[in-house]
């Protein structure tokens, strides 16, 4: 069992966890995942650790409210205990001295994922460039957190009600088109976002690295569920990835796989929020 | 008195009407009953070849006599001397290849049902309420890591437990058992069988370590500096292949680990009361014809499929599934179709698979394996209407631990090279055995390979010699 330390609703659709994972604390790196299972009748979904305090032997997690298990996840306090962390699952990210600047690229709870990543390329030497992206101003997170440590942090909201009116890519665009001296970018967030600024990168080829969130079950290499097109070969993210070559990528496929369970999903929202008698449904962020 | 005039005696099972609409064991098992009687027609033979046949050389004729006399208490101790896992193996054995096929009376007559006795005798222990808890050597302070719950991993941490070392199982799933829980269907092996040899296990010392990766939550060297002394690696061939052919990445076509995990250990064949949903549709296909080909067959007739096929490029003769679940299977009512390859699939707008184009094959000579070996009919091509695809064409080896294990060997295959013998691997402390050093096997095997690993790791333990 592992209890939960502290919850926090960050937003109307974000729960923020600190949860006791000791072993995970110390050993995690930057671009990392845990699998959680919440309990003997739960489904195991993989959610980013997006900070950890190896002395206190805690992690940090953001989970989006999108379906059965986030949402129940959700309504867990401090003091709940989670029937199982799994973890540090897949390949921590590469980071490096480059040359140039690196482009952390979010959208929405994709904030949590890029974080660590974007604060240790910081460490490294790195100059960052953070771009956030929301759908409106009541959902953003992290932002004061990523201010605290990068060069420039530009935040676009699709409504427009906070920062820039329009998507990670209409701010993204600019940049590229001044012909900035990026060595490297990392997106992270939908699956559609991610696809959105490979498009536009791929003609400046600037390397853009993106952290695909298919469907996993072990998340160790048995299952296969999550496996993604990569330069036309078959690729598990839970063991090669979860980061790729976004141009690579074949989001379609990812997008299709991504909906695989949709109606099994809709079924197992409802039928929970029935009997906790709540209405709260979720934004329709999801991917497909 | 032995009596070679008994006949065999058939295992009541459920009726296949029923029992394809539940995920209930098939096989029910023998009442004390049928056990005496099927175990009088046991002859005592003076030079047992039926010892010989199990890989873990049960001393079968004694543990049979006992059941002859109903002392099936003596019965199980005399199994267990050799054989921890009774209650698994009398169920999932290919018993007809191993200890029953060099049985006397099968010459003339049929052979023991040696499997099934074995299970009866383990089954009846549960009914009685009793649980045997073996004894344990004084501590002898030596800690070791056996990484994997598969029955390998168990077989290692229960000989070195009562050995009186220290022994912690590492596992990276949330329940310890390895395919036995994952793999296996309830309606073959019922997991209250494994969790209770796993609790006995705990009985006499072991430490389970659950949601514990070993490559990622720590490396094996990073186990030797927590001061683990000796590691086992009863890792498995947890990897999934595919064929890569066009279309196999569509939604709905499934490797059979995670059709088959999804079920058992996900129970998703109780959603949404369990959280973990699986989709089958009105038609599937299966590709394959072992052991693992059957169980997915068989749980799509259970989830609601119409229609359940077996798709197998070779004859139903040199499938490598037991005869015993090929014929629950076609009990059922599993279509086989045999000399066919699938070479495509089509899917839909949505990129969920609705068609599979299939290539008839004839067999040529034998290949490597002794098989015939299956050969395209050219311009045979024909397409079948599909909702969901299993792909049970066979597993390989993980690659977590041996990159990151310095020192450790693995072969082109990626298996784990071991000696035969004792289980070394090419690194100093580690051992390996199971399916990660042969390639998918047996259970009994896996535990024979555990056995060996077990004597050799005690040697290295007590003299400290490599
Ligand atoms: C490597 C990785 C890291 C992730 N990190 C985070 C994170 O930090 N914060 C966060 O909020 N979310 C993260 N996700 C996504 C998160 O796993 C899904 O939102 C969650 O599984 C949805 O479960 P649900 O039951 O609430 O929703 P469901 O109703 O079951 O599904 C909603 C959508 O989530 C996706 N999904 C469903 N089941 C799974 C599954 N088992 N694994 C992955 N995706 C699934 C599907 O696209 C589905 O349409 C990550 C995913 C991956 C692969
Ligand atoms: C569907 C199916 C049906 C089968 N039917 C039969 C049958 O009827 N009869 C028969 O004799 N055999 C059968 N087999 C084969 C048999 O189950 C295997 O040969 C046997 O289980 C192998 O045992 P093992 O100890 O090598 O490992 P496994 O049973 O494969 O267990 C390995 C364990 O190690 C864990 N693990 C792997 N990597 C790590 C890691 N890095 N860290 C921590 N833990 C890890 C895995 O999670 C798993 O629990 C079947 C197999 C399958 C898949
Ligand atoms: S363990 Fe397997 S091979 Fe040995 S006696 Fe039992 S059924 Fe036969």
């Amino acid at each position: 069992m592992f209890r939960i330390v502290e919850r926090q609703r960050v937003n109307p659709e974000v729960n923020r966890f600190v949860i006791e994972a000791s072993i995970i604390a110390q050993k995690r790196e930057p671009g990392q995942f845990v699998v959680f299972r919440l309990h003997e009748k739960g489904e195991r979904i993989p959610i980013t650790i997006a900070d950890a305090d190896a002395q206190a032997g805690t992690i940090t997690v953001y989970v989006q409210e999108l379906g059965k298990t986030t949402f129940e996840m959700g309504r867990m306090n401090a003091g709940d205990e989670i029937a199982d962390v799994i973890g540090p699952l897949g390949n921590p990210t590469p980071i490096e001295k480059l040359d140039g600047e690196v482009f952390a690229i979010a959208g929405g709870v994709g904030s949590a994922e890029v974080l660590p990543i974007a604060r240790k390329h910081k460490e490294a030497g790195n100059k960052v460039i953070a771009i956030l992206g929301y759908r409106s101003k009541d959902i953003v997170i992290l932002e004061e957190e990523f201010r605290s440590f990068a060069d420039e942090v530009y935040v676009t909201t699709d409504d427009g009600s906070y920062g820039r009116e329009g998507f990670v890519t209409t701010e993204l665009a600019d940049h590229l088109e001044k012909g900035r001296p990026i060595a490297e970018i990392i997106a992270v967030g939908p699956a559609i976002m991610m696809k959105a600024v490979c498009d536009l990168t791929r003609h400046y080829n600037i390397k853009t690295m993106v952290s695909l969130n298919s469907i996993m079950i072990d998340a160790t290499g048995m299952c296969g569920v999550c496996r993604v097109e990569v330069g036309g070969e078959t690729r598990y993210a839970c063991v090669h990835g979860p980061e790729f070559d976004g141009h690579k990528v074949n989001f379609d496929l990812l997008l299709k796989r991504l909906a695989s369970f949709k109606e099994e999903e809709k079924i197992s929202l409802e039928r929970y929020q029935a009997a906790v008698g709540d209405e709260h449904t979720p934004w329709g962020a999801q991917d497909a | 008195m032995p009596d070679t005039k008994i006949p065999r005696q058939a295992m009541p099972k459920q009726r296949p009407k029923e029992r394809i609409r539940n995920f209930n064991e098939v096989a029910l098992g023998f009442s004390a009953e049928l056990a005496q009687k099927e175990a009088e027609r046991c002859i005592q033979c003076k030079k047992p070849f039926c010892i010989e046949g199990c890989p873990v050389e049960i001393d079968i004729p004694v543990f049979i006599e006992l059941v002859a006399e109903g002392d099936f208490e003596s019965a199980l101790a005399k199994i267990r001397e050799t054989n921890l896992l009774p209650g698994v193996c009398g169920r999932v054995c290919p018993q007809e290849e191993q200890c029953e096929i060099v049985c006397v009376l099968s010459k003339r007559f049929e052979p023991v049902a040696i499997g099934r006795l074995e299970r009866f005798v383990a089954d009846w222990e549960i009914r009685e309420g009793k649980m045997d808890v073996p004894s344990v050597a004084p501590s002898t302070g030596h800690k070791v890591a056996v990484v994997g719950s598969g029955p390998g991993g168990l077989t290692v941490a229960a000989d070195l437990a009562r050995l009186g070392h220290k022994v912690t199982l590492f596992e990276a799933l949330h329940k310890p058992g390895g395919v036995l829980v994952y793999g296996i269907p309830e309606f073959r092996l019922p997991k209250a069988i494994v969790a209770r040899e796993c609790e006995i296990l705990e009985k006499i010392g072991v430490e389970l370590k659950l949601d514990f990766v070993v490559g990622r939550t720590a490396t094996v060297d990073e186990l030797f500096e927590m001061g683990y002394e000796a590691c086992f690696l009863g890792l498995g061939a947890g990897l999934p292949w595919f064929m890569n052919i066009p279309g196999e990445n569509l939604v709905g076509v499934y490797s059979a680990n995670e059709y088959l995990t999804r079920i058992n250990l996900m129970k998703a064949y109780l959603f949404p009361e369990y959280d973990t949903p699986i989709r089958v549709g009105e038609r599937v296909i299966v590709i394959g014809g072992g052991n693992v080909a059957m169980d997915a067959v068989r749980s799509s007739l259970r989830l609601g499929a119409k229609e359940a096929h077996i798709i197998y490029r070779r004859s139903r003769k040199e499938m490598p599934a037991r005869d015993e679940e090929i014929e629950n299977a076609e009990d059922e009512g599993v279509i086989f179709n045999f000399l066919l390859n699938p070479v495509r699939y089509i899917g839909n707008e949505a990129g969920r698979v609705k068609q599979v184009e299939l290539l008839k094959m004839e067999l040529g000579e034998p290949d490597a394996s002794g098989r015939r070996r299956p050969v395209p009919i050219e311009g045979s091509e024909y397409k079948m209407d599909v909702d969901t695809v299993v792909v049970a064409i066979g597993n390989g080896a993980n690659p977590l631990v041996p990159s990151s294990t310095p020192g450790l060997e693995t072969n082109k295959w990626g298996y784990i090279v071991a000696d035969a013998e004792t289980g070394k691997t090419t690194k100093k402390g580690v051992w390996a055995g199971g399916d990660i050093v042969t390639g998918a096997a047996t259970v009994i095997l896996a535990m024979g390979a555990g056995r060996k690993a077990a004597r050799s790791m005690h040697e290295y333990l007590t003299t400290g010699e490599w």
